[in-house]
């Protein structure tokens, strides 16, 4: 049985009246919220040898030690953990045409217009960077962190190796955490989507509005039950 | 009643018997590791040097041996691989090294036996003070002297990746960073440190930064008189010139003594990470969080009544209800 093209095979109408369409499997979410929880330790974490204005952040995990031993070891869990999801992910992430017309038009993207934009699929052009930008940006962070990881990787690079991977890691911690907000922000900006995440499931109307073609495929093949 | 510690004007002298008072205080600190704006001190004291003269330089590692018994460290015992250097770096428990080479002069086709106590330079301006994330973590005193606080050192390694000379050096037992304190805790109380104290050639001297200068400037012109036309003083400019410097009989190039830099500095890549790279990612995500707070806060994007119902009608189409 061939793929489906904007859809995941386990999305599935839940009921029709209201409709409700589930979007993410119990085990996705914890996935995501693993991620995401490691993701704010990391910012924190890290944030706190970002600048002396923000070390105070130490007191959270108790000492500047105990953050300092913390942080490279949550950042292998986090790279671990989004792993598992980008492999869930990537097929409905790769570029579509109607992207192009999405971003070109995103000045009504940010003024709610959506009668203007094209149809999408199950993510559009908006989620789609930000899964890529995630994913580029921890594999940066997991290789230049443990370039700079003293306790386990003290000898791996010569120091003026271990300089450039410090400043790449910091641009590039800068750089997810500018991800990391617009993610946060577009999740609670547009209403209905955190549910996806918590419930697992969306609206119709959701679903209409925002992803009309996932919907259109999902609804298509909903009254044989969860596809293949 | 004791009375206050002189400064020390040299290590050759013996200690004074009655209790004295610390003269290296925490006020007297110049500049603090992840402090912005430290008070300056009220009173300058005066630069201090140790002045390591190579030419004078046995190999004998009096040195080494009385660094270990004033800090009480505990390296562990070394193997033969077939090098005089032992230990054969520095480590968290060995602040200063007899680095060991062999040069062929081209010029005489003489064999040299080059030795050079390896250890921290007390830069004027210290890289690894610059790249420390941990308020206190790292000071440097009016005197010139940069000391690392332990309790606040959270074992980090930036001053690894900060450092020009690949001085510092982190425990694997607790965690923090160690390297040679210029015998601070021997200088509060006017006592040189006991590195110089134990030459026994006088390769290492230690004094005000001006009579170390002279010192250095005799020991040069003597060298010249006796054929080394290039020998000169090793204090590197790039970091603001150092407190422990060298007197060099090839001071024209100094990567003969084991890989002494040649134009030491703090690396740009450190002055760009420490620098902008601060102020423009604080700006940028500051100015992103509260755009996402304001733009949520004022506006929202919200799903319709009419979109509910035609997903409905769309849904019920398709599943022929
Ligand atoms: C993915 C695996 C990661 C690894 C292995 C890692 C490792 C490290 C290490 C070893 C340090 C030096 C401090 C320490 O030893 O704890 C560090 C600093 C830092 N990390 Fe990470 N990290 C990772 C991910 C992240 C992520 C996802 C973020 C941001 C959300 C982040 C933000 C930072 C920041 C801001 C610093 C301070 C940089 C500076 O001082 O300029 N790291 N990281
Ligand atoms: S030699 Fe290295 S450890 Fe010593 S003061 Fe200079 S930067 Fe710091």
């Amino acid at each position: 049985m061939h793929k489906p093209l904007y859809s995941d095979p386990a999305d599935h109408i839940e009921s029709t009246d209201p409709v409700r369409v589930s979007r993410y499997r119990g085990i996705t979410r914890l996935n995501h919220w693993v991620t995401a929880l490691s993701l704010i330790v990391l910012a924190l974490s890290g944030l706190a040898f970002f600048s002396p204005h923000l070390y105070f952040l130490t007191g959270l995990f108790g000492s500047g030690q105990i953050a300092r031993w913390l942080h490279p070891i949550i950042g292998v869990v986090l790279f671990f953990s989004f792993l598992l999801l980008f492999l869930q992910m990537w097929r409905l992430n790769l570029p579509k045409p109607e992207d192009t017309t999405w971003v070109s038009r995103i000045g009504d993207v940010a003024t709610g217009h959506e009668e203007r934009l094209p149809e999408m699929g199950k993510y559009n052009a908006g989620q789609k960077f930000i899964f890529w930008a995630m994913s580029v940006l921890i594999v940066v962070l997991i290789v230049s962190g443990i370039m700079m990881w003293q306790q386990y990787f003290a000898g791996l690079v010569s120091i003026p190796v271990r300089r450039v991977a410090t400043l790449v890691h910091a641009l590039a911690a800068v750089a997810i955490i500018l991800v990391f907000i617009l993610h946060v922000f577009a999740a609670f900006w547009v209403r209905g989507t955190l549910r996806a995440m918590t419930r697992g499931d969306v609206t119709g109307g959701w679903a209409w509005r925002h992803h009309r073609k996932w919907l259109r495929e999902v609804a298509g093949r909903s009254s044989k039950g969860p596809a293949e | 009643m004791s009375d206050t510690a002189p400064q020390p004007t040299t290590a050759a002298a013996n200690p004074p018997v009655q209790p004295l008072e610390s003269n290296l205080l925490p006020s007297d600190v110049v500049r603090i590791s992840a402090t912005p704006d430290v008070p300056q001190p009220t009173r300058q004291l005066t630069k201090v040097a140790k002045l390591i003269d190579v030419s004078k330089c046995i190999g004998c590692k009096a040195c080494q041996s009385a660094c270990v018994e004033w800090n009480d460290t505990h390296p562990e015992i070394g193997e033969n691989i077939g090098s005089y250097e032992n230990p054969h770096d520095l480590t968290p428990d060995m602040f200063t090294l007899m680095r060991f080479s062999e040069w062929e002069n081209p010029a005489t086709n003489e064999l040299e036996w080059l030795i050079r106590k390896d250890g921290c330079m007390h830069c004027e301006d210290p890289g690894c003070l610059k790249a420390c994330p941990a308020p206190g973590a790292i000071v440097q005193y009016s005197n010139g002297i940069v000391d690392f606080i332990h309790d606040n050192c959270i074992g980090c390694g930036y001053c690894v990746t900060g450092c020009p000379f690949d001085i510092p050096r982190i425990s694997k037992v607790d965690h923090k960073s160690y390297k040679c304190t210029l015998c601070s805790d021997r200088v509060a109380v006017g006592q040189g440190p006991a590195c110089a104290k134990a030459c026994p050639t006088k390769a290492i001297t230690f004094g005000t930064k001006d009579d170390m200068t002279a010192l250095a400037n005799e020991r040069v012109e003597d060298l010249k008189s006796r054929g080394y036309e290039n020998a000169g003083i090793y204090d590197p400019e790039g970091v603001g010139g150092t407190h422990v410097f060298y007197v060099l009989h090839h001071a024209d190039k100094p990567s003969i003594y084991s890989n002494l830099a040649e134009n030491p500095r703090i690396s740009p890549i450190v002055e760009g990470w420490k620098g902008v790279t601060k102020t423009a990612g604080m700006a940028a995500m500051g100015v992103a969080a509260a755009g996402a707070v304001l733009m949520g806060l004022f506006t929202r994007n919200k799903v319709e009544p009419e979109e509910e119902e035609a997903a409905e009608r769309l849904v019920q189409d398709r599943e022929g209800i």
